[in-house]
């Protein structure tokens, strides 16, 4: 069964398994507006909680996506780079960034679940 | 696109207006003004290229110079600017720059000669300055009387022509970089055919208080949709045009960002203009670093701040770079030596510590599309 967690930088990861996929939400696409380049890690890097290590372009403004815990990318969004408005039209769906076989799941607990970040998204006004 | 001010942020007279239409309003320049509205600056961008944009660029500040009894304003401003401004006709409008005694760019602006006195178009983060600046050293011989709480709306694209036309029939045979007076719905107005987008179309300095029922009007029309400051920007972009404070400043001289263009031909000889010496003397000599396109392969994009290297070596600085929608791509202009300038010259560009290669190019990247009769 799927569990999805947030991050207060606005990046979601559904966790099937040991391997957690990794996206923006919906209010962070909103707030980007118009993506038009996503830089995604290449399968085979490690990345540590919290480490910079993809950046979504929209025509405004280049910003970095963390990742919410440490493992080995497994897969990158290949699609991304033709249809990088995958991420405004489907920002839960097609427009994924990258998978990550998880380090230590325990780094989730750490995470907001839908209902937090909801009241969270809320608290920002 | 934002930046930190101090104080309350003002308000354009269609700051309701933007509300109503959804618009994201962001700080700038002091104002809170409209960087995109629902649809998104891609369509808002792709809008303007092909049906017609409507632009709320009141931030900008509006000056009128009328002469003293025995004196010529023109005559007056090319002490300040480098441009042929007592060679204007009557309606002629130009660009130009106020320079400071080292030749850098204090901003850039547009002047236009309106009969008995000229009108006089500058940037929203430099009006203040600018008005001192002219208050100081045209006061003996001109009236110098700020304009800035009128409006000013940009209707910009290739249907711009046959929708103002509908209001002011006689505006769509006026070319490219001239103005006139003319009423819209009883309000009296003053038209450039202009603008910085570079497509069609036409910039329309309107009295505050009729301002919005006239871009109102204006978006009532099928073909004209609001467009806010993020697509002004792509757009400017990709038509090779300056933004002040990034591409050019106080740092940079017309020369160095390849504005020659702009200076009057008799002036480049006699001079007169504040740091005309270095002008000069660059116009000569060479400057040692020039304004260029640059042309990103791939897709990463290149923005503001990035160096630009060849062969590891730091020769330039990109100083706007973008998407451009029109082309589908990542698209840049910097500074170079002067040396490495030449078209096809590649290079790297380096974007979070990886370089990307890029082209030299010339500009502008979209071509102008201005109605010159």
């Amino acid at each position: 069964m799927a569990e999805t967690k947030y991050t207060e930088e606005h990046e979601w990861i559904r966790v099937e398994g040991d391997v957690g996929t990794i996206g923006i939400t919906q209010y962070a696409q909103e707030q980007l507006g118009d993506v038009v380049f996503v830089d995604v890690p290449a399968a085979g890097r490690t990345v540590a909680k919290g480490e910079a290590c993809a950046v979504v372009e929209s025509v405004k403004a280049a910003s970095d996506i963390y990742a919410p815990a440490s493992g080995e990318v497994v897969e990158s969004n290949a699609a991304l780079a033709d249809t990088p408005g995958d991420v405004n039209a489907e920002p839960t769906g097609k427009g994924w960034f990258f998978k990550l076989k998880l380090a230590d799941k325990g780094e989730l607990d750490g995470l907001m679940d839908e209902a937090a970040y909801e009241a969270f998204v809320k608290s920002l006004g | 696109m934002t930046e930190p001010t101090a104080g309350p942020l003002k308000r354009t007279p269609l700051y309701d207006l933007h509300r109503e239409l959804g618009a994201r309003l962001v700080p700038f320049a002091g104002y809170e003004m409209p960087v995109q509205y629902p649809t998104g600056i891609l369509v808002e961008h792709t809008h303007t290229r092909t049906a017609c944009g409507l632009f709320d660029v009141s931030h900008m500040g509006q000056v009128r110079l009328t002469a003293k009894p025995g004196h010529s304003a023109a005559k007056a401003m090319e002490t300040l600017v480098p441009g042929d401004i007592a060679g204007l006709q009557l309606g002629q409008q130009r660009y130009t720059q106020f320079t400071n005694d080292a030749g850098g760019i204090l901003d850039d602006l547009m002047v236009t000669n309106a009969g008995d006195h000229l009108l006089v178009v500058i940037n929203a983060a430099c009006k203040d300055a600018d008005l001192a600046h002219m208050q100081k050293h045209l006061s003996a011989t001109c009236e110098v009387e700020p304009m800035f709480s009128r409006g000013l709306l940009a209707l910009q694209g290739p249907q711009a022509s046959a929708v103002l036309s509908r209001l002011v029939p006689q505006v769509a045979s006026m070319k490219f970089m001239t103005g006139a007076y003319v009423e819209i719905d009883g309000a009296r107005c003053y038209v450039t055919r202009s603008g910085y987008t570079g497509g069609d179309g036409y910039e329309i300095s309107t009295p505050a208080e009729q301002t919005d029922a006239i871009a109102r009007k204006l978006l009532s029309h099928p073909e004209v949709k609001p467009i806010g400051l993020g697509a002004r920007d792509s757009l400017r972009l990709e038509a090779g045009l300056c933004l002040y404070g990034h591409d050019i400043d106080t740092t940079t001289t017309p020369v160095e960002a390849v504005l020659l263009w702009s200076v009057g031909k008799e002036r480049r000889v006699q001079g007169g203009f504040p740091g005309a010496a270095v002008v000069q003397k660059q116009i000569a000599e060479g400057s040692t670093r020039k304004r260029v396109g640059l042309l990103p392969e791939g897709k990463a994009i290149a923005r503001e701040g990035a160096e630009i290297v060849i062969d590891g070596k730091t020769v330039g600085i990109v100083t706007s770079g973008g998407f451009s929608p029109t082309m589908g791509r990542a698209i840049a202009m910097g500074y170079v030596e002067r040396s490495q300038s030449a078209n096809g010259t590649k290079v790297d560009l380096m974007v979070r510590g990886k370089p990307v290669p890029a082209e030299i190019v010339p500009m502008p990247f979209v071509k102008h599309a201005y109605y010159r009769g």
